[in-house]
C-alpha cells in the first residue's frame, strides 16, 4: 500500500506547494500585472477589474494563503521539525531547520498581512463594507503597501523554503 | 522621501537583498 505515514507527509507537501502556488501566483498577478495595468485601462472599463476580477482573485488569494499555512504546519509537525523550526533551529545546529523556520516565520508574517491588513482594507476599497471616499483612498494605500511588502518578502521566503531541503540539508 | 515599495523593481531588488541576508543568517544561526 502506498498510504503510509511517508505518503501522507508527501501528500501534505503536495497540497502545501499547490496552495502556495495559488497564493503567491495571485500575489504576483496583483503586483506584476493588475496594479501596474490599472492606469492604462479606460475609466468605463475599470469596473470589470474592480467588480469582477479583483473580488474573485482576492477570494482565491486569501484562501490560498490560509490553505498554505495550515498544510505547512501539518507538514512540519508530521516531519518532526515544527518546534525546532519555530525556534529557528537555534541550538540544534541543523541548517535545514533554521532555513525552513525562517521561511515559516516570513510566510506567517505574509499570511497575517493577507488576513488582517490586505483583506479588511480591500473590503473598504471594493465597497463590501461601507467607507467614505477618504477612508477608501487610505485603505487602498494601506492594502497596496502590505501587498508590496508581501511581494518583497516572497523572495527571501521562497529562498528559505527551497534552500532548506535543496541546499542546507545537503551542505550540513 | 519616496517609499521604495512604490517601485516594483525596487521591491524585488530589496527582496533579493533580503534573500542574501537570510542565507547569511541561516549559516550563522545553525553554525
Amino acid at each position: 500500500m502506498f498510504v503510509t505515514h511517508m505518503w501522507w507527509e508527501f501528500a501534505f507537501r503536495w497540497l502545501h506547494i499547490m496552495s502556495g502556488v495559488m497564493w503567491i501566483g495571485l500575489l504576483w498577478y496583483f503586483n506584476f500585472v493588475q496594479t501596474p495595468s490599472m492606469p492604462k485601462i479606460p475609466d468605463e472599463q475599470k469596473p470589470a477589474i474592480s467588480k469582477v476580477i479583483a473580488p474573485a482573485a482576492l477570494f482565491w488569494f486569501r484562501w490560498g494563503a490560509m490553505s498554505t499555512i495550515i498544510t505547512g504546519l501539518i507538514l512540519a509537525a508530521m516531519s518532526g521539525y515544527l518546534l525546532s523550526a519555530i525556534k529557528l533551529g537555534i541550538g540544534d545546529h541543523v541548517g535545514k531547520n533554521t532555513a525552513i523556520g525562517l521561511g515559516m516565520w516570513l510566510g506567517t508574517i505574509m499570511w497575517f498581512n493577507v488576513w488582517f491588513i490586505i483583506w479588511p482594507n480591500q473590503k473598504k476599497v471594493l465597497g463590501i463594507v461601507n467607507a467614505t471616499p477618504d477612508e477608501k483612498k487610505k485603505a487602498a494605500r494601506t492594502a497596496g503597501l502590505a501587498s508590496r511588502t508581501n511581494t518583497m518578502l516572497s523572495v527571501p521566503m521562497l529562498y528559505c523554503m527551497a534552500s532548506a531541503s535543496h541546499y542546507f540539508a545537503l551542505t550540513g | 522621501m519616496k517609499n521604495p515599495l512604490d517601485s516594483l523593481g525596487q521591491t524585488v531588488l530589496i527582496g533579493f537583498i533580503l534573500a542574501a541576508v537570510a542565507h547569511l543568517l541561516i549559516s550563522a544561526l545553525s553554525a
